[in-house]
């Protein structure tokens, strides 16, 4: 009997304690501070898109055209202002990434997970790569400055001709090498083990493999990595400064596919965009000619971006 | 492949079994061709090491030692390089990116990792993504034009005397934790006395460090004067939201790597989310959170277009410890020195003062990335 009765006692303590605070007050705080963290990081983008459409809509709005085929001036008055000639060096930029860091990129990932043995000649390239990586983007801008501007060690600025597209080209596509390395690596690195199996099994070679099992079902994840590295490269202006691309006043405005000019001094839109930035103190017409050159960027690395994530995740769904 | 699908029955032979030469051949080729990919990057590293190492000799070994240190500021065009000036400009936007990207990174990444469902991710991770894609040209102008009138000039001397106070009562908790979880560690070990030494001194250097920041602070209020068009609060800033989807995203990958096993073991014993979170959860992926913030101390130190752009000074700058006043940092310092219509002119060693920041920003960046990688690697091994 007196067992029942603290039974009954203690079931009804039991139930008034889980019955007594029913909504976790601590627990609700918590998780509305997490999700201002959120909030205010999606805020601050919010702000971000919203100043710089604010301050280029007039810009934009009246002489688009206009804006696409002018060169840099000294004034922001001036009707004949654009970023021709950035878009001129930044296209060529992406194009020399592309012919250079995407090859080279995508082969070391092809040996790190396909070729090389397991040794510690290998295990140092890939803590290499991931070292490079890090390295901030200023230090690829000295390296490009001796190596290809002033020809340290090799001669190669008369290859490059200085102070040009081409040398930025080239160090930009050293910067993205080690992403294209990581990223494609992993895409390689995903593909089934029986889809080698089945290529071996049927008599292909090694290469034979992975030319028609590999690199076809790794080629979303790659491609994916590699638009990424572009448009990381595209928007990158401080080795640029260091290279030497030019701020103030640029004489040549070449044709889009003006080959001959990559030699040529040269200028970029995320160089534009730091000119009129600074500039924007002494002339305030300049804000809105850089809010202006920074639209015209974000379209072309947030389209690189978002295919590169929307790929991804098509990709992903599919294989699950 | 023609000459391995006979039809009818033929003795195998070792010439049958091997493949054709043409075809060994051209396997070696593109073995040794993807080889000499692979090599590229030791040679890059090479390449910059070389070049860093080099020209910071030549400034290392022909430098008056005495104009880098205790000077008037950054003149490299005048052969004044206080070195100073520039590794505490970095040190204060590093910290106040910190101060930006640490909890708002973290916070995301553990709601997005505990709470969030998947049509919510669904739609975050993309936007966090879209900001990590953002050029820093485009954060350095955001910074300048937006963030320094609108947040960093309506800091008044008594807003920020609440900031400073928050700072340091966040550093309290914080480090009020670790001296009691280290000393939980020491009764624990059974008093060993090298867990003892590990705890007196994590506790002298949190003490040291709380100490060095109340007095920074302390200083900065004293002195306290209204910020001007850029700043290294507002370049601190603008560097701390290009870091928040750095922070989040390691963090997060780091509490996805904790197995489920833990988190319904905290609920089978009664713990409510927010318990399971901040308890179970958070310090079984410590080590990559710990990763994960000196990854965005590495990529803050190496970040240049903000700071070139918002940081308040052209290319020479007084000496400055406050946060208001506008400096250089390493990077910044390097990229006003390299840009204009000269390329790099001054004095005899102004060319090489680029090379000597830059192998000491390298070398910074470099040790912090090898000290995240053990850290990332640790997570790896426990699960």
């Amino acid at each position: 009997m007196i067992s029942r009765l603290s039974d009954d006692k203690s079931r009804a303590a039991i139930a008034a304690s889980i019955e007594r605070r029913r909504i976790d007050t601590r627990g609700l705080l918590f998780r509305t501070l997490l999700q201002s963290c959120l909030l205010v990081t999606l805020v601050l983008l919010a702000v971000l898109i919203i100043s710089v459409v604010n301050n280029s809509a007039d810009q934009l709005g009246a002489r688009l055209g206009d804006f696409l085929s002018g060169t840099l001036r000294s004034q922001s008055s001036d009707d004949r202002l654009g970023v021709h000639q950035g878009l001129y060096g930044s296209l060529w930029i992406a194009v020399i990434v592309a012919v250079l860091a995407f090859p080279v990129g995508i082969g070391a990932a092809v040996y790190l997970e396909e070729y090389a043995p397991r040794n510690r000649f290998t295990a140092f390239i890939e803590v290499n790569i991931r070292n490079l990586a890090g390295v901030p983007s200023v230090v690829y801008g000295l390296l490009g400055l001796a190596l290809l501007v002033k020809g340290n060690l090799f001669g190669l600025d008369r290859l490059t001709g200085g102070s040009s597209a081409l040398s930025a080209g080239i160090t930009l596509a050293i910067l993205a090498l080690p992403i294209v390395v990581i990223t494609s690596g992993e895409a390689v690195r995903a593909v089934p083990v029986s889809l080698r199996e089945g290529a071996y099994g049927v008599g292909a070679t090694k290469w034979e493999m992975i030319r028609t099992q590999v690199l076809p079902y790794a080629a979303p994840g790659i491609l994916t990595g590699t638009l990424l590295s572009m448009s990381r490269a595209v928007g990158e202006a401080a080795p640029l400064i260091l290279v030497g691309a030019i701020s103030g006043r640029l004489g040549s405005d070449p044709g889009l596919l003006d080959l001959s000019a990559l030699t040529d001094q040269f200028t970029a839109l995320p160089i534009v965009i730091t000119t009129w930035t600074v500039q924007s103190g002494r002339d305030v017409g300049f804000t809105a000619a850089a809010a202006s050159a920074i639209v015209v960027l974000l379209v072309f690395v947030l389209l690189m971006n978002s295919a590169a994530i929307g790929l991804r995740n098509r990709f992903e769904k599919k294989r699950g | 492949m023609t000459d391995t699908t006979v039809a009818h029955p033929v003795p195998l032979t070792v010439e049958r079994l091997q493949i054709a030469p043409a075809r060994r051949r051209r396997e070696a080729i593109v073995r040794f061709s993807l080889l000499m990919a692979a090599l590229v990057s030791v040679l890059v590293s090479a390449l910059i090491v070389w070049n860093l190492v080099a020209e910071a000799w030549t400034f290392i070994t022909g430098v008056a030692w005495a104009d880098t240190w205790g000077q008037l500021g950054w003149f490299p065009r005048r052969g004044l390089y206080d070195i100073p000036t520039i590794v505490i400009a970095s040190i204060i936007v590093t910290a106040i990116a910190m101060l930006v990207a640490g909890p708002l990174g973290l916070g995301a990444a553990v709601y997005l990792s505990e709470y969030a469902n998947r049509r919510v991710r669904a739609w975050l991770k993309p936007a966090l993504e879209i900001l990590a894609g953002i050029p820093s040209v485009v954060l350095g102008f955001f910074a300048l034009t937006w963030i320094a009138p609108n947040l960093v000039g309506r800091i008044g001397k008594n807003t920020f005397l609440v900031i400073g106070a928050m700072i340091l009562a966040g550093y309290a908790v914080v480090a009020i934790g670790v001296a009691r979880n280290r000393i939980k560690h020491y009764r624990e070990s059974g008093s060993d006395s090298s867990a003892l030494i590990v705890a007196v001194g994590a506790i002298a250097v949190i003490v040291a460090i709380f100490g060095l920041t109340a007095a920074w602070l302390l200083n900065v209020w004293l002195e306290f004067a209204p910020a001007r068009a850029g700043s290294l609060a507002a370049a601190g800033i603008g560097v701390g939201i290009l870091t928040i989807p750095l922070v989040a995203s390691i963090s997060e990958d780091a509490m996805a790597a904790v197995p489920d096993s833990l988190r319904e073991a905290s609920a089978g014993l009664g713990a409510r989310k927010m318990a399971t979170a901040t308890t179970v959860v958070v310090p079984a992926a410590i080590s990559g959170i710990v990763a994960a913030f000196i990854v965005a101390v590495s990529r803050a130190i190496g970040e240049t277009m903000v700071v070139f752009l918002a940081g308040g000074a052209a290319d020479a700058t007084r000496f400055t410890d406050s946060p208001f006043e506008g400096s250089l940092t390493m990077t910044a310092a390097m990229a006003s020195l390299a840009s204009g219509t000269d390329s790099v002119v001054g004095e005899g060693l102004t060319f090489q003062s680029l090379y000597f920041v830059g192998l000491l920003l390298f070398a910074i960046t470099l040790g912090l990335n090898v000290v995240a990688a053990r850290f990332v690697a640790r997570v790896r091994e426990e699960y």
